[in-house]
This record gives C-alpha cells, structure tokens and sequence, in this order.
C-alpha cells in the first residue's frame, strides 16, 4: 500500500504571499463593515502596511537564505523567486499609491463612481455627484499582487495555471473602472478579458499536452524528461508551442500584442501603471522559469522561434510608435518594443557565467528592475497633464509643458531617455545588459538588430522631448496640484532611474547572487 | 584619479549650483566656476609634468567588468586644457546671450554649457571603453539642449538632427561596446573594459573587424566627415557661435581623438587595412568641406565647412600611420579648437550687430568696426594656415607625413589649403571691405567693447604663441604619437 504523504505547508517561507492575500481580504471585509466616507482611506492604509509587512518578510527570509521547494513542490522559492518578490512588492507599493491620489479629480479618485451603471447615464451622475467610489481597487490589485507572485515562483504548470487567473482577472476588472471615456474603459476591459481568456485557453492547452509527454507537470520533473530521449516528442513542441502562446500573450509580444495598446489606453492611468510593469515583470520571470529550466534541454527548437517573434515585436512596437498622437498609447507601443528587447535576452539563454557575472536572467531582471521604476512614475506623470474634461493626453497638448512646469518636464524627460536608453540612465544599463546576454549567448545579429530598433525607437521618445520643451505651451492644458500620493512614485522613480543609470554596481551584486534558477 | 576626478568634478557642481535661484549672481558664480576649472586644468598640467599624475582605478560595475579609470597622456592633456581654457572664453563671448534670445533662464544656459565641460572633461580622460561610451554619448544632451533652447530659426529641427545623428553613432558604438563584453569574456573569462587590458588581448579575427568598423562610424559621424557631415552646418546655422565653438572645437574632436586612442590602439591590424578608405574619405571632406565652404551664404554655416575640411587634414593625418603626421593630427585638434573658438567669438560678436548672418547682409565692415575686422581676419589667417599661425605647424606635419607615405595624397590635400585661402579671403572681401552697407553702418555703430575685445584677443594670441612656439604643444603629443605609430607599426 502506498502511503499518502500528509500535506506541509511552510507558513513562514510563504509569509509575503500570505500577508498580501489576508490583506485583500481584510480590504473587502472592511468594503462590508465600513462607512462609504471613511472607506477609501482604511483601504489605502490596509493596502500599503499590508504590502510592506510582506516586503519586511520578503527581505527577512531572503536573508535568512529561506529557499527551497513548497507546499508539497508546487512553490519553488528560489533566488529569481526572490528577487520578483522584493520587485513586486515595491512597484505595488508605488502604484498603489498612485491609485490613492484624489486630488487631480476635485476630492475623487481615478475610478469610476458606479462601475455597475451605463455610461452617461443618469444613475451614473447620481452616484457621481454623491461622490461614490470604488475602493474596492485596492484589494482587488491586492489579489492581483499575490497571483503575480506565485506565478514568479510556482513550482509546477498547475500552480502557474491557478496563479494566472489569480493574477488576471482581478486586472481584467480594474481596467473597466476608468472614471473618464467610460465607453473605452469598457471597451479595453472585455477586449482583455475575451483575449486573455483564449490566452489561458492556450495555456491549459499546452500544459495538457506537456503533461501527456512527461508525465508531470511538475517543472524539475519536465525539466528531465526533456532531456530524456522519450517517444512522442510532438506531445513536446505541440504543449511548448501553446504554452508559449499563453505566456507571450501576457508580455505582449508580437502577434499576441493586439490588446496592448487598447487596454493601456482605455484602463484607469495608474492601474496601467501597475499592470504594465507588474504584469510584463510575472509573465517574464515564468517565461524564464518554463523556458529555462523546464524546457531548457529544448533550446534549439525555441530559441530561433523566439528570435523571429522578438525581431516582430521590436519592429511592430518601434513602427507604429512612430506614428501615434496620444501620449498612453504611445507609452504602450514602447511597452511592446520593450517586451521585444527584453526577449533577446530570453533567446540568448545565456547560463554558464562565471561568478560574480550576470546571466540572462540577471539581464533580464535588471531590465525589468529599470523599466519598472519610470513605467510607474510615467503613468504618474501623466495623470498629472490635464485639461478641463479631464487627463490631457494628446500629444499636443503635451507641448510647451516645460514653460508650465520645468520640473515635471524635466522629470518625464529623465523617464523617456531612459525608456530610450540613453546613457547615465538606468534604462541603458538594462538595455546593454540584455544584448550583452543575447550576443554572448549566440545570437549577435539578434543584439546588433536590437540596437537598430533602439535609435529608431529614440525618435519618438525625443519628439514628447521636443513638444515638451521646444513648442509654444498648448491652450487650456495645466499641471494638476497632485498630493504626495502621485509626487512621491514620481520621485522616487526617477530617483531610481537615475541611481540604477550611475550605480548599478549594488543592484547587480544582488542580483548576480540570486539570478540561477532552482532545477 | 583623485585630482583628475576633482577636475571634472568642479564643473559639474557648478552645473549642480545652477538649478539654485542665483538670480543674478549666476553668471558670475558659472564662470567662477569655469575658471575654477582651468586653474585646476593648471594643476593638472603641472602635476603631469612634474610626473606625479598616478592613474587609477576603482570599480564601478564589477558584474561587467567595468571601472572608473581615468587618466592622461599627452593627448588628453592638451584636450583637457582645451576644454578648460575655451568654456571660460565661451562664456564671457556670450556674456549677454541667454538675454537677449530670453526664452530660458540664463542659469540653464550656463549649467549646459558647464555640464557639457564635465563631461567633454572626462571623455578626455577615460580609460575604460564603457566609461567613455557613457560619457561620449552623455554629451550629446547638454548640446541638444543648448541648439535648441538658444538656437535660432529651425532650432528645434538643428537639435532634433543634431541629436539623431549623434544617437546612430552612438548606437553603432554601443554594439562594439557590447562586443567588446563578449569578446574579453570569450578571451579571458572575465569580462574588461579597462583599455590597457583590452590592448593586450590577443587579435581575434571573429571579433576585430566588426568592432573596429562599428567604433569607426561612430567617431565618423562625431568628426564630421563627409558624407556623413551634414548635421553640422545645420547645428551650427542654429545655434549660438558659443555653443557652436563648444560643438566643433570640443565636441567632435572626441571623433578624432577616439580613432587614435581607440580603434588604432585596439585593432592595429584592421585599422591598417582600412586606411585606404579613411584617406580617400579625408580627402573628399578637405576638399568638398572646403568648396561648399566657398559657396556658403552664411557666415556660420561657411565656418561649420571650413571645419569638415579640417577634420578632413586630422584624420589623413591619423592615417598615415607616421609619428609626425599623427603628431600633426593631435597639435592640429588644438590649433582648430583655437581658431574655429576665435572665427566664431568674432562672427557671433558681428551677427549680434547686425541680426543676420548672411554674407550678402554685409560689406564695408572694416571703416566701422576695425578692431573686429582686424581680429576677423588673423582668426581667418590661422585658419588658412598662414605661416606663423599654430595651424600653419600642424597642416605642414600632417602633410609631411602624407607626403612620407604616399606624394599624390598631399599633393591633393594641399589643394585644400589653396581653397582655404579663397573661402576666407573671399568672405573677408565680401564682408568687411569695399563700400559701407546702409544696413551695416544703421547696426553696427560700435566697435568691439573691452570684453569682446579680451576674448578675441586672448584666443587670437594663444594661436600666434603656439605658431611661434609650437614645441610647447608638440612636445607633449609626440609620445602618444610614436607610442601609437609602434602600436601600429607605421614608421
């Protein structure tokens, strides 16, 4: 008789998770208990300690060297594991704070009054000008948090599977809450929500399959049948194939990038904020996760695939950049040629650096470290352009925006030469890093072709550059009075860019230490 | 390292002081702070020859192997003092300029300009391909902003081309700077940048051709050579004659600079297979700068030309593989800062009268304002090359070494020097002698002032010490110079 195993669970290596999730919690039974005036601001506080109560944890056991496989082996808690975690945390931190900000909208949030009412109608101006609002925003990114954070270190495709839901739906929702153009707001929600439901489709799909090749679905145990000369290698690349889609879709990459642009553009500003760092951050670190170690014994076959979509995606997200108007959608196109860049390194699957040296996946996370840092402040920024019906966000209006306000110009300028990478930023240092893994991984036409994209992709950054600081300030836009809610992401933002820019050297070391995955 | 960290340092806080509300205590408290500069430029100086200037190193990125590491030879030497010596001179040129465009404060303009010199300050002095690249590229901002935040009509097209221009060449770069990642981890299993290092690496045909090229069209673009030079005239047309005096005289010679200490320190092999190319490129800018100089409407846009035809006589001169035309090549990055600094000083301080600088607006300068026409025209004869002038020295080594290697190569570069004759001497014609224009006497009432007067002069004599004296420069370079021609093993 085979005995069954009784369940561990290791509550305190699984703290940071458990504390956001209590924390979600906690923020809809108070949705329950409390007052509607007194709501928004227990939900802010709830959400902030909740989140740095987990980072205390985080760090705490990362420290303490807590690593190893969980919960019966579907957590691998590892050193990439780790670092999303912190990562996490911290972006969350910072665009949650972003989400609290009521000043730019005469005493209401960023979110609509009654999510539940018809746009322009009358029930939706009733609950607008009793002053209702969402605060359920606040666990719901919460609950999103926690997803993304499994997902970073789940252990097997089952774990990756739940997380992914647990990730995504709650953004799906939060995308649909923008409290200006309703109609948009809803139009990007369901289109999110109807792609990234095939999206999962595709994944569950593609893990099936896996399963029917190896047995397992657990990542070590995929890892060596891959390895292994098993029959029925179709089961193999038909399940990576579909796997990939999944998580492509996720990043955004090139032909599954569609939902991109419209729902960076129809989601409230500072949940595309979150949602553009912390998403593309989770979804990359799994890729990593499947692709590496999982399906590491398979690299020939992924990687000239890979190559072509990162090549599509750096074209696509540069050329039609290129030609937008509107400053979000802008932002999300660079969005796609970043996932693009980012991908080089992932077909580089540069592993074998001596000590002291960063990896693909060091690259990857530095980038990503970067990116995360003026995405945020980005976005922040531009809840702060306004004009009379609410965020300006034609680039027109945009010109002349140093002559109102030197210093945010001055600061989108930071955060847009870094999206560019220009040097003395912390978005070069990423960019170097991630073609450096590329090229020494074997792919130099791959690196050489990325820095191609790059000096097409600086012109459209320098032209906000060149509106901003060049052009006759534009009618009827202003720099809204923002609480320290939204000045302080903003700021520590480009505080960091320019930091990671001169200083990369404490950043590296940590994550020179923490960049190999558990096999 | 602690006193040449210290050198660009002090510019850099100056830039740092400016975002302070000085009101109007910023002018003098920016240029206190470039003259600060050029005083500890003379430590500097004295400590190299005194021979107690320590290189260093400290390490900044040890994941990529990259360092802090500066320090000087004779070549960063000479363009350190350059630099220092021609930002205070800039600065008092355009004391009143920030004024009188008005459309930014006048801090902004002297934190660029004082930022630009830290930078320009440590390019000069890095030793580490990383190091140099960060900075090489974080020039290009200050300047962008300085064309476009006091330029003139199409500033922000000049600027917006200007920085493309300056961004490809950057990018090309980037991807030797990555290459060279790869290749020192492929050779040793440790990633340098450290240049000394990298220079004793063994030869690597897989690698050494695409750096070489990719570094090589970097510093093209930055020296502007034809055809890659258009962005010049363009910047140069919009900006201010200060600002422009920063771009030509110490900007691009990081171009040329770059080429000798770079891809010929690093690929002797590869750079002397392609020196048949650079040669015919330097004479197609000599004498293409030279001409489109002579039909150049604009006095600014005729001084960019004049300048792509110098750059021209610097890199033939580099080339060469000889230690007096590489000589040639250093002395003459100097000699052009100087005289190019001087050309523009006296135009800026003559289109400011007038409002225009088209050549057609003038004429009959000289019975109105001698003194400037006077200083006009000893600018123009260095630039020509006058014997007597310090650019006389250096177009003469670099002819010699030419001449050396292969006759027919000076034989056409010396038909730039005659062109050089006609595009100055025409523009003098045109532009100061024969009848007053009615416009010009209506603008141009008065003659230089004591401080136009002291820039002018003291740019001018520089020139005139360095013909007289050019071993004062020459002794300094002619070490980097025989180091680099055995590095390549040329004669």
């Amino acid at each position: 008789m085979t005995q069954i195993p009784a369940p561990t669970f290791e509550w305190l290596e699984l703290a940071p998770v458990l504390v956001v999730l209590v924390a979600a919690c906690v923020g809809i039974l108070l949705e329950a208990l409390l007052r509607r005036e007194s709501r928004f601001l227990a939900q802010i506080v709830v959400a902030e300690v909740g989140l740095l109560a987990a980072l205390v944890f985080a760090v705490a056991n990362w420290r303490e060297g807590r690593i190893g496989s969980l919960a019966m082996g579907s957590v691998s808690l590892d050193g990439p594991a780790y670092l999303s975690w912190t990562a996490l945390l911290v972006f969350g931190l910072l665009a949650l704070s972003v989400f609290a900000e009521r000043n730019l909208n005469d005493g209401a949030s960023s979110f609509v009054a009654s999510a539940a009412s018809i746009p322009g109608s009358r029930h939706e101006r009733e609950a607008s000008a009793a002053g209702h609002e969402h605060s359920e925003v606040f666990p719901l990114a919460l609950f999103s948090l926690a997803g993304m954070m499994v997902f970073t270190a789940s252990g097997d495709l089952l774990t990756m599977f739940v997380a992914l839901e647990v990730m995504s739906l709650p953004l799906y929702l939060l995308s649909g809450l923008a409290r200006q153009r309703r109609l948009l707001s809803h139009e990007s929600a369901l289109k999110y929500f109807l792609l990234g439901s095939f999206a999962s489709a595709f994944f569950l799909f593609g893990m099936a399959l896996l399963y029917g090749y190896a047995g397992s679905f657990d990542i070590a145990a995929l890892n060596q049948a891959v390895s292994a000369p098993l029959l029925g290698r179709g089961f193999l690349y038909a399940g990576m194939g579909l796997l990939a889609v999944g998580l492509l879709f996720k990043i955004g990459v090139v032909p599954f990038q569609s939902w991109v642009p419209d729902v960076y553009t129809g989601a409230p500003t500072p949940v595309t904020g979150f949602m553009a760092i912390c998403t593309k951050l989770a979804a990359l670190v799994g890729l990593a996760r499947v692709f590496f170690v999982a399906l590491g014994g398979e690299r020939w076959t992924w990687q000239p695939v890979l190559a072509v979509l990162a090549v599509l995606t750096m074209a696509v997200g540069v050329v039609l950049a290129l030609t937008q108007t509107d400053i979000k959608r802008l932002l999300a196109y660079s969005a796609i040629s970043h996932a693009g860049f980012l991908l080089t390194a992932v077909v580089g699957a540069y592993q074998e650096v001596g000590s002291g040296q960063v990896n693909s996946f060091g690259a990857i996370a530095f980038y990503l470290i970067a990116y995360g840092f003026s995405t945020i402040a980005a976005f922040a920024v531009v809840t702060m352009v306004r004009n009379e019906s609410g965020e300006a966000t034609r680039l027109s209006d945009w010109a002349g925006l140093a002559k109102r306000n030197p210093w945010l110009a001055s600061a989108f300028a930071v955060l847009l030469l870094s999206f560019a990478g220009i040097p003395l930023t912390g978005g070069f240092i990423g960019k170097w890093a991630v073609f450096a893994s590329a090229w020494a991984g074997g792919f130099e036409w791959l690196a050489i072709t990325g820095v191609a994209f790059s000096l097409v992709a600086a012109y459209f950054y320098l032209k906000v550059i060149v509106a901003m600081f060049f052009l006759e300030p534009a009618e009827g836009v202003e720099v809204g009075r923002a609480s320290a809610f939204t000045i302080a992401p903003i700021a520590v933002g480009v505080a960091a860019t320019v930091y990671l820019g001169l200083f990369p050297g404490p950043v590296m070391d940590l994550i020179a230490a923490a960049q190999v995955f558990a096999r | 390292m602690f006193w040449l960290t210290c050198l660009g340092l002090i510019p850099l806080v100056g830039a740092a002081a400016m975002c302070l509300p000085l009101k109007g205590a910023a002018k003098p408290v920016g240029l206190a702070f470039s003259l600060a500069t050029l005083a500890m430029a003379g430590v500097v100086a004295g400590l190299y020859f005194n021979g107690s200037l320590p290189a260093g190193t400290a390490d900044w990125i040890p994941q990529f192997g990259v360092q802090w590491a500066v320090s000087l030879d004779g070549m960063g030497l000479v363009m350190v003092l350059l630099t220092a010596i021609l930002t205070p001179a800039v600065l008092i040129a355009e004391w009143d300029t920030a004024e009188r465009v008005g459309r930014w404060p006048v801090n902004a303009y002297l934190g660029l300009v004082l930022l630009l010199e830290s930078l320009c300050l440590y390019v000069f002095m890095a030793d580490d391909v990383l190091l140099f690249y960060l900075l090489f590229e974080a020039t290009l901002l200050p300047m962008y902003f300085l064309i476009g935040g006091f330029g003139q009509t199409r500033r922000a097209y000049a600027a917006m081309k200007f920085l493309l221009f300056g961004l490809a060449g950057g990018l090309v770069m980037l991807v030797s700077v990555i290459g060279v990642y790869v290749w020192s981890v492929d050779a040793t299993g440790q990633p340098t940048y450290y240049l000394p290092d990298l220079i004793s690496l063994p030869d690597s045909p897989q690698f050494g051709w695409l750096l070489m090229i990719c570094f090589l069209i970097a510093f093209i673009l930055k020296a502007p050579m034809v055809p890659v030079h258009t962005w010049l005239p363009t910047a140069a047309e919009a900006a201010t004659p200060g600002t422009s005096t920063l771009m030509v005289g110490v900007m691009d010679k990081i171009g040329t600079f770059g080429m000798i200490k770079i891809c010929l320190a690093l690929f002797p092999t590869e750079s002397k297979a392609i020196a048949p190319v650079m040669i015919g490129l330097a004479l197609l800018s000599i004498l293409y700068g030279a001409l489109a100089a002579i039909g150049s409407p604009n006095l600014l846009r005729l001084v960019a030309y004049t300048s792509v035809s110098h750059f021209g006589f610097m890199v033939l001169g580099i080339y060469t593989f000889t230690e007096v035309g590489t000589s040639g090549a250093i002395f003459y990055m100097v000699n052009h800062g100087f005289s190019t600094a001087a050309l523009f000083a006296v135009l800026g301080f003559l289109v400011k009268r007038r409002g225009s600088a088209k050549v057609a607006d003038y004429g009959g300068v000289q019975t109105v304002a001698p003194v400037l026409s006077g200083l006009l025209l000893l600018a123009g004869l260095s630039s020509l090359a006058l014997p007597g002038m310090s650019s006389f020295v250096s177009e003469f080594m670099v002819m010699a070494g030419a001449w050396s290697q292969f006759w027919w190569v000076a034989a056409i570069a010396a038909l730039g020097t005659v062109l050089a004759a006609v595009y100055i001497l025409l523009m003098y014609q045109r532009t100061m002698t024969g009848p007053v224009a009615e416009t010009v006497k209506q603008t141009v009432t008065s003659d230089l002032g004591a401080r136009e007067r002291a820039v002018a002069g003291v740019l001018v004599a520089f020139i005139l010490v360095l013909g007289f004296f050019p071993n004062l420069a020459l002794g300094v370079v002619e070490p980097v110079a025989a180091q680099t021609t055995l590095l390549v093993g040329g004669k």
